[in-house]
């Protein structure tokens, strides 16, 4: 048996070590523990029915597995009579399969379960030619959680990680996520975006009767919270670089206007109510400025707000149309919509304004740009033989990719370790939201079960 | 300066019209056919006011709808044309469109108190941000053309929705049609 290394672990590897049994006795207590897991299972499917109301956005893995890794997440131990609220390995498992570079494999497949290194034989997963193996377990700690887990090489036959997680009660499912990110990037090298969030748009209803949210939910869609209601159209979301704010439109009494809201204490700022558009709010990558398109002067143009002085400060001067700006990572440019050259294209300037190239070579639409975390490439809105998709453009080699293939696809979002790109699409008749791997893998649909979904911004990383 | 178009003492300006058709349209795309508005656009040269309605404070008249604020709303008068429809892509008017703003135009001219806001609309195609910087473009277009018939500032507001608020959510080329519209709003 391989020796693992349990030393963050001392308590769990005392109270759950077991004396090696005979073959015949491992199988029968295999299956009590499958029992068991089945029995977690069902606890937690029942106590998730509630959420359902609350339109959930549901997340369907639409291809791209091919290529991803097998690994093996098996059920994590509880300690008797406790019934954590979430199936942790289960959570961890959907991360990893969302991400596309991962094919955790089905509890039903698993012939073991687990949940102590003391119990792990890795040729039961050589055999089973799975790459990697997660075990762990969640123990009661005072009102909360702590939860364990290490991750092996099964071909090396070495453990690679390890951890030990506090956590609230009702931060198990995040802890699950930060496992989930801890395990991608040990077998990946770049961060995980499992704990991170969406906020998008919802729409029930049309015209005078339309309800129309703003909201923000986990990356798998899970705990959805409102952030703004309203009879009247929202749009934009943008998210503050510390994931604290979100910029939005409102057109609430009959005005365009745009918001600054705390999301903790649910304070709002109204930041911009000019005649005209107020529009398109961008935060500069220090969260002390947001751009913005304003037509106050009679058409489009892009300002910088500061948003502790409240100075504005106008960044292009054109008849055009000039709209969608987005900040380099760096804070030093901005990428912008304008269809100055007779139809809408990239261009990019400096962030204090002045001249602007064009960056957008191909085709005659190309709008609603915006950097990926690296500033290496940009994601836009690209009509393709008449069909709008979203395609990445490589800023030092020129070449641009698409990544989608519907025929209204809009309104593109990197996820915050670049991997993937965020967007809405329509499928069925109705707005939805998708993910594409940026390099292959694996691609998702969000939808609601009921209205429509629009407009996701990835939030950045969360502290 | 194009002269204020008054229908009650001058009903007909055809002339004026088609000069000003002509400089619009300057390098108009080719126009699609008209969607299938609720009313024609207004040939009529009646008076544009019911006797009682917007001169007089007295109670509604008309039992049926007790919200009735002026004569847009009512079906046989000519302002109740108050959609103008636009070429994709385009926010310039076209030529059928003129007689709806110029009526609305005269009466605005005559009824100085009244404020309207030009609703600015596009189809769903294309980004968000970029429509709504369309749909401003087009009540601009409109708001232009009625100052230059006269009608006082203080009068117009402008308001772009971009493609949120669709007058028909399908996702085909009539819907578009019926979206990329100005709407006249009292």
């Amino acid at each position: 048996m391989t020796d693992i290394d349990t030393r963050r672990n001392p308590s769990t590897r005392a109270q759950f070590r077991r004396p090696s049994l005979s073959t015949s006795m491992r199988v029968t207590v295999r299956r009590a523990v499958r029992l068991v897991a089945i029995f977690t299972l069902g606890t937690v499917s029942a106590l998730m029915l509630p959420m359902a109301a609350q339109a959930r956005l549901t997340i369907e893995v639409t291809g791209g597995v091919e290529a991803a890794q097998p690994i093996a997440i098996v059920p994590f131990g509880v300690s008797d009579g406790l019934i954590p609220k979430e199936d942790v390995a289960g959570v961890i498992a959907a991360d990893l399969t969302r991400s596309g570079k991962f094919r955790p494999m089905p509890t039903r497949d698993m012939l073991a379960m687990p949940s102590t290194p003391a119990e792990v034989d890795l040729r039961d997963w050589s055999l089973l030619n799975m790459n990697n193996l997660v075990i762990g377990r969640v123990e009661q700690e005072g009102e909360g959680y702590r939860v364990s887990y290490v991750l092996y090489d099964v071909f090396r036959g070495n453990q690679i990680g390890s951890a030990s997680l506090s956590t609230t009660a009702g931060g198990l499912r995040l802890t699950a996520h930060r496992i989930a990110d801890q395990i991608y990037e040990k077998l990946t090298g770049a961060p995980g975006v499992a704990a991170t969030r969406i906020a998008y748009i919802t729409s029930n209803g049309r015209g005078d009767n339309q309800t129309v949210t703003l909201r923000v939910a986990d990356a798998d869609g899970y705990n959805p919270q409102t952030i703004v209601s309203s009879n009247d159209p929202l749009m934009s979301p943008a998210w503050s670089p510390d994931g604290r704010r979100l910029a939005y439109v409102s057109f609430e009494n009959r005005r365009a206007a745009i918001y600054v809201q705390d999301l903790g204490s649910g304070r709002r700022d109204l930041v911009a109510s000019f005649p005209g558009i107020n529009g398109s709010p961008a935060f500069s990558p220090d969260g002390q400025r947001l751009a913005m398109t304003l037509s106050k002067d009679g058409n489009a143009n892009i300002y910088a707000l500061d948003l502790l002085s409240r100075e504005l400060t106008q960044l292009t001067d054109h008849f055009a149309i000039d709209t969608e700006p987005a900040w380099s990572p760096d804070g030093s440019q901005i990428v912008f919509t304008s269809d100055r050259g007779g139809s809408p294209q990239i261009y990019r300037m400096a962030a204090n304004g002045g001249a602007a190239e064009r960056i957008s070579a191909e085709g005659d639409y190309n709008a609603r740009a915006s950097y990926a975390p690296d500033g290496k490439s940009i994601t836009m809105v690209s009509r393709v033989n008449g069909q709008f998709r979203i395609a990445v453009l490589d800023l030092q080699r020129g070449y641009t990719r698409v990544l989608s293939n519907g025929s209204l696809d809009e309104s593109p979002s990197f996820a915050p370790n670049g991997s993937m790109v965020i967007y809405a699409t329509i499928a069925g008749g109705r707005g939805v939201l998708a993910a594409a791997a940026v390099e292959g893998g694996g691609n998702q649909r969000l939808s609601q079960d009921a209205g429509e979904v629009r407009e996701p911004a990835w939030s950045p990383m969360m502290k | 300066m194009i002269p204020i178009l008054n229908l009650f003492s001058r009903p007909r300006m055809l002339g004026t019209a088609a000069v000003a058709a002509t400089l619009l349209c300057v390098g108009c795309a080719t126009t699609a056919p008209p969607p299938p508005d609720t009313q024609p656009a207004p040939t009529s040269t009646r008076p544009l006011l019911p006797p009682t309605a917007a001169t007089s404070p007295t109670p509604n008249p008309e039992p049926q709808r007790p919200t009735y604020r002026g004569p847009w709303e009512d079906p046989s008068n000519p302002l109740y044309q108050r959609t103008i429809y636009f070429d994709y892509d385009s926010a310039e008017i076209k030529p059928q469109y003129l007689d709806v703003i110029r009526t609305h135009s005269a009466y605005l001219g005559s009824t100085t108190s009244q404020r309207v806001t030009l609703e600015g609309n596009t189809d769903e195609r294309g980004t968000r941000e970029y429509n709504l910087a369309l749909g401003d473009q087009r009540a601009e277009s409109v708001r232009q053309l009625m100052l230059a018939e006269g009608v006082t500032q203080g009068q117009l507001t402008t308001l772009s929705y971009g493609e949120e608020r669709p007058a028909d959510p399908g996702h085909n080329d009539n819907a578009w049609r019926l979206n990329r519209r100005v709407v006249i709003q009292y």
